[in-house]
């Protein structure tokens, strides 16, 4: 990258580029933060905190109230996002190869299936609950159609099978988004290397994956990346399916509920700001060991090809 | 056997099948949502995959949404917020990422990511210090408020890709305009057009969660003047009861702008690729 | 071509919507009362709106013309949280809705809500309608009682005639009863589901188990220290909710609270185990004639005990901008028009006053009715034991769902839940 800056005057254009976002940002979100990382080191001590240095975060990790809720929502989390990983993304990534191949229906078909991204998360719930739902739903009659009906379970009530439907709801809500990233790096590939590809003899499978599929290595990372914060970050679609309770017990609980439950109190439950501090401190450590390790183990590895 | 043909008809005919296989299974919730919310509520749940027939079809619900509540003005007050939002992450974003694109100086690699950590904070942990900043500021139940905020929530994803896409773009073209004597500024007007896929793609998933974001127009600017469709439709929620027509209604009603603004989105995002401009 | 002007242009935009906003935040001198004035009251209760607005609201307006309340709630939900965050930011309404003991207590230990001791009408409530919202040295009122649900079992009268079946007044009529309309086959015996959680604690737990711990009895153990949920009427309770897995509904597990309440007015459930909140819904929506029983008893000729549950109250906002023209609603709410006008625009929502009223629906009067033929109790852990981690009512809504489930025993459920109990909480003799 060419600096011109050096040798000319102040480089004010600089400053202007970045003052209005930077002010706002900080403002509005560091700040914020901030002082709520402060508040994790306080206990609340009669009616206000007292300083508790990082009792908070051992009680969070170890005490036997806390930390199976803790543990429990990460593994959880991790769960989500492995979900997400094995079938979103692929999927993303094969609808979005599919679209690329042009054809007129093709900006249709897009906008249909970005449809379910676009939707309030009240309206998903409700509707995911009425198919899956035992009473009425669809699902066990779609089963049975195909003799399947014996497999039909209320997923979405028992432990066992709770998180990996939700998860699969998010996954239908979602897939939109990585499938236009892909789908926008796709089309950025010149003609000419799958043209030249084909003279050489190669099939369209050789050339995506031979091809293609080595220039998109970057959007698979910034894919991954985006998928990993958003899971982790995930809260709408269970607090409004399962509530803040996350059941059944808490098979369905993750950061995102832990928190909200943590900080904002539950029924009964009194709200508890410290501790709810403390694991949003944790859930933004926890978000950033994976950002860091994706920008030293990936970004620097992965060239970015230029056309 | 099948003449190569034949094979590459069905060829060509599988990703259809498959794509709208895909469709379906994307449609076929929203179109039950849509029918549902034209049936009487006995009906949604007494026969919730059927056509809304003559017995069961009702307006009930749309009759609710707009006589109980003044949902004109939360379409009004979500289109504003989100609209306004949108234009101004898009605009700075767009002009911090250039900075942190093209100039290198003391600080940029810690400055890109002082500005990407917001991607991993959920914003509802502040939520309190915000809410003592807005009564501080005076801001409390203005759509003002749900702005800065969502602007404050959508830079760091939006200068984080951009940075990226900006980056692709070739130098001769920069370089040259210099030497023509064109200022930074000038230079930076140059290259918005050129990112424009992504600026259409960022538009897009950072408006939907603005759109349908419940959290802080309930905490900020809860009042009816400035409530927006989703906080809305919330009081159709009730303890033991809720008004699923109403709900129904109104989420169907809330679809239709934010997929008119995705389409305009995606347009722009098309219209410059297809002209080749990146290229 | 200069980028400033646009970036002006947009700043301009937002701070001009921002002005035009209309800033809230204004402080100003309270009132004079001849002015027109408005009150807020932060509620729950969405359900209630078209009541507030339509019924309660005008008749208090008739004696104040000069106040105008408006009912603004919140979804259910987020209540809690939209509520304390905004008197944490000072933008709370004058009047508060209060959820009956502790989550109310610390809102007026935390300065929010003013005390009431010397409202005129307070004397119109019994210690037991006051004990939700007093502190515990009994000193200080903080809301004033609105109003109380009877729990017990709905049953669908058409059913059960067809069926020749009466209302079970044992449990082992009880389990004949749902025997009868299991084999029937027609209709699903219970109509319940466990996905919410909240329905096998407060509509099973705390609605059957009165009978075993029998009511006041055994909670105030409980409190003192005597009682334990391992003792055999809490496991006695857990093992006869573990008793209704087979006649739950298929899928029961995924079943949630507004599906049960569907099965049942649609027809296909028979008994629905429940609070008297339900009856304004099942009076609009069921099709068929409708009966209740309180919970049956061991014997014939036991005492029976309801769980009658003080559950909502009205508060004051301290920071309130009008605290004279909110006290004088309050005042109006002690009153025998406010009583009756509340209780029968909300059946089933009793008033938790002395006033003598009368109740035009027959269901209501029915549930009502048991206040006089049963002792009444409040849930047992809304008063002191749910102060602490964990949660005691939390916990009981998982353990009861579990139980019912068959993911946990009853002897595991008690232990849990007095293990959970003794985490924090050292009862003081």
């Amino acid at each position: 990258m060419t600096s011109p800056d050096t040798r000319r005057p102040f480089p004010t254009h600089i400053l202007v580029f970045f003052i209005p976002a930077a002010a706002v940002y900080t403002v509005f979100m560091v700040y914020p933060l901030l002082d709520s990382v402060r508040l994790s080191f306080f206990a609340e001590s009669g009616n206000s905190e007292a300083f508790a240095g990082l009792r908070n975060y051992a009680t969070l990790l170890a005490n036997p109230l806390w930390a199976p809720r803790f543990w429990g929502a990460l593994r959880n989390n991790f769960l989500f996002f492995a979900v997400h990983m094995l079938v979103q993304n692929p999927v993303a990534l094969l609808l979005a190869a599919l679209l690329a191949a042009g054809g007129r229906a093709r900006a249709v078909y897009r906008t249909l299936i970005f449809m379910p991204t676009v939707l309030s998360v009240v309206i998903i719930g409700f509707i995911w609950q009425l198919i899956l739902n035992p009473l009425w739903g669809i699902a066990e009659g779609m089963l049975k159609a195909v003799r399947l009906g014996f497999l039909f379970q209320p997923w979405l009530g028992q432990q066992s099978t709770a998180l990996a439907t939700l998860s699969l709801i998010s996954v239908w809500q979602f897939v939109g988004i990585p499938m236009i990233l892909f789908y926008t790096a796709l089309i950025g590939i010149p003609e000419e290397l799958s043209e030249a590809a084909r003279v050489d003899g190669a099939t369209g499978w050789d050339i995506f994956w031979r091809v293609k599929f080595p220039l998109l290595l970057p959007t698979v990372g910034v894919v991954t990346i985006l998928t990993f914060v958003g899971n982790f970050n995930a809260f709408d679609l269970i607090f409004t399916i399962k509530g803040g309770l996350a059941g059944p017990e808490f098979a369905s609980d993750i950061m995102g509920t832990l928190f909200y439950r943590t900080f904002f109190g539950f029924q009964l439950q009194l709200g508890n700001p410290t501790m709810g501090a403390t694991v949003a401190t944790a859930m933004f450590l926890i978000i950033l060991s994976g950002v860091l390790l994706y920008m030293f183990l990936w970004q620097r590895r992965v060239t970015t090809y230029e056309f | 056997m099948l003449s190569s043909h034949l094979r590459q008809r069905m060829g060509g005919l599988i990703p259809h099948v498959i794509l709208l296989a895909y469709i379906l299974l994307a449609l076929f919730p929203i179109f039950l949502i849509v029918i549902n919310s034209f049936k009487a509520r006995k009906a949604i749940f007494g026969m919730p995959y059927q056509l809304p027939g003559s017995e069961t079809f009702s307006l009930i619900g749309y009759e609710t949404v707009f006589s109980r509540a003044s949902f004109q003005q939360y379409f009004v007050n979500s289109l504003v917020v989100t609209v306004v939002s949108l234009a101004t992450i898009l605009f700075i974003g767009a002009m911090a990422a250039f900075a942190l694109s093209e100039y290198r100086f003391p600080g940029n690699a810690l400055m890109g990511l002082y500005l990407s950590f917001g991607i991993m904070i959920p914003i509802r942990l502040g939520t309190v210090s915000i809410l003592r900043l807005m009564v501080g500021l005076g801001l409390v139940n203005t759509l003002g408020a749900l702005i800065l905020v969502y602007i404050a929530q959508g830079l760091p994803l939006t200068i984080f890709i951009l940075t990226q896409f900006m980056r692709q773009v070739p130098h001769e073209l920069k370089e040259a305009a210099r030497i023509d004597g064109a200022s930074e500024y000038r230079i930076f007007w140059l290259v918005l057009p050129l990112v424009r896929p992504a600026l259409g793609a960022i538009g897009i998933f950072t408006m939907i969660p603005i759109w349908n974001d419940l959290w802080f127009p309930l905490i900020l600017a809860p009042s009816d003047k400035t409530a927006t469709v989703t906080l809305g439709v919330q009081q159709f929620l009730g303890q033991f009861v809720s008004d699923w027509n109403a709900v129904l209604a109104s989420l169907t009603l809330a679809m239709i702008p934010i997929l008119v603004l995705y389409i305009i989105f995606s347009r722009q995002m098309m219209r410059s690729i297809t002209a080749g401009a990146v290229k | 071509m200069r980028h400033k002007p646009y970036l002006g242009l947009f700043l301009a935009i937002a701070l001009a919507l921002a002005a035009c906003g209309g800033g809230a935040a204004t402080t100003a001198a309270p009132q004079p009362t001849e002015a027109p004035v408005a009150l807020t009251i932060e509620s729950w209760r969405n359900d209630d709106l078209t009541i507030w607005q339509d019924t309660i609201i005008p008749a208090f307006e008739k004696h104040y013309p000069n106040i105008h309340v408006v009912f603004a709630p919140t979804a259910p939900a987020d209540y809690n949280a939209a509520l304390n965050t905004k008197l944490t930011g000072g933008t709370a309404g004058d009047l508060i809705t209060c959820r009956p003991f502790d989550a109310s207590l610390a809102l007026f230990n935390q300065g929010h809500l003013a005390t009431l001791n010397d409202l005129p009408g307070l004397d119109n409530f019994g210690d037991v309608a006051k004990s939700a919202w007093i502190t515990d040295d009994g000193q200080s009122v903080f809301c004033v009682p609105m109003a109380s649900v009877i729990h017990g079992f709905f049953y669908n009268a058409d059913a059960f005639e067809k069926l020749g079946l009466k209302e079970p007044a044992t449990l082992d009529e009880f389990y004949a009863v749902l025997e009868a309309i299991k084999k029937d086959g027609t209709y699903s015996p219970l109509g319940m589901g466990t996905a919410d959680q909240w329905e096998a604690a407060t509509m099973g737990f705390q609605n059957i188990g009165p009978n075993y711990w029998k009511g006041e009895e055994g909670r105030q153990a409980l409190i003192k220290g005597t009682g334990k949920f391992t003792d055999a009427p809490y496991v006695a309770t857990f093992a006869e909710l573990a008793k209704w897995k087979p006649y739950m509904p298929a899928g029961f597990e995924a079943v949630k609270y507004p599906d049960a309440q569907s099965l049942f007015t649609l027809g296909k459930a028979a008994i629905y185990p429940t609070g008297s909140w339900e009856i304004s819904l099942f009076n609009s929506q069921a099709a068929f004639k409708m009966g209740v029983f309180p919970p049956p008893v061991g014997k014939a000729g036991d005492t029976c005990y309801i769980s009658d549950h003080t559950d909502i109250a009205l508060g004051m906002n301290t920071k309130t901008q009008h605290p004279e023209e909110a006290r004088k609603f309050l005042e109006w709410m002690t009153t025998a028009e406010f009583a009756e006008l509340y209780s029968n625009a909300l059946p089933g929502f009793f008033t938790l006053a002395n006033h003598k009223i009368t109740l035009k629906d027959p269901i209501a009067n029915e549930f009502l009715s048991w206040r006089g033929t049963c002792q009444s109790t409040i849930r047992n852990s809304y008063q002191i034991l749910s102060r602490g981690e964990p949660n005691l009512e939390n916990e009981l809504w998982r353990l009861s769902a579990g139980v019912i489930n068959g993911t946990i025993t009853p002897e595991q459920a008690g232990q849990e839940a007095q293990a959970g109990l003794e985490k924090w909480y050292k009862p003081t003799p």
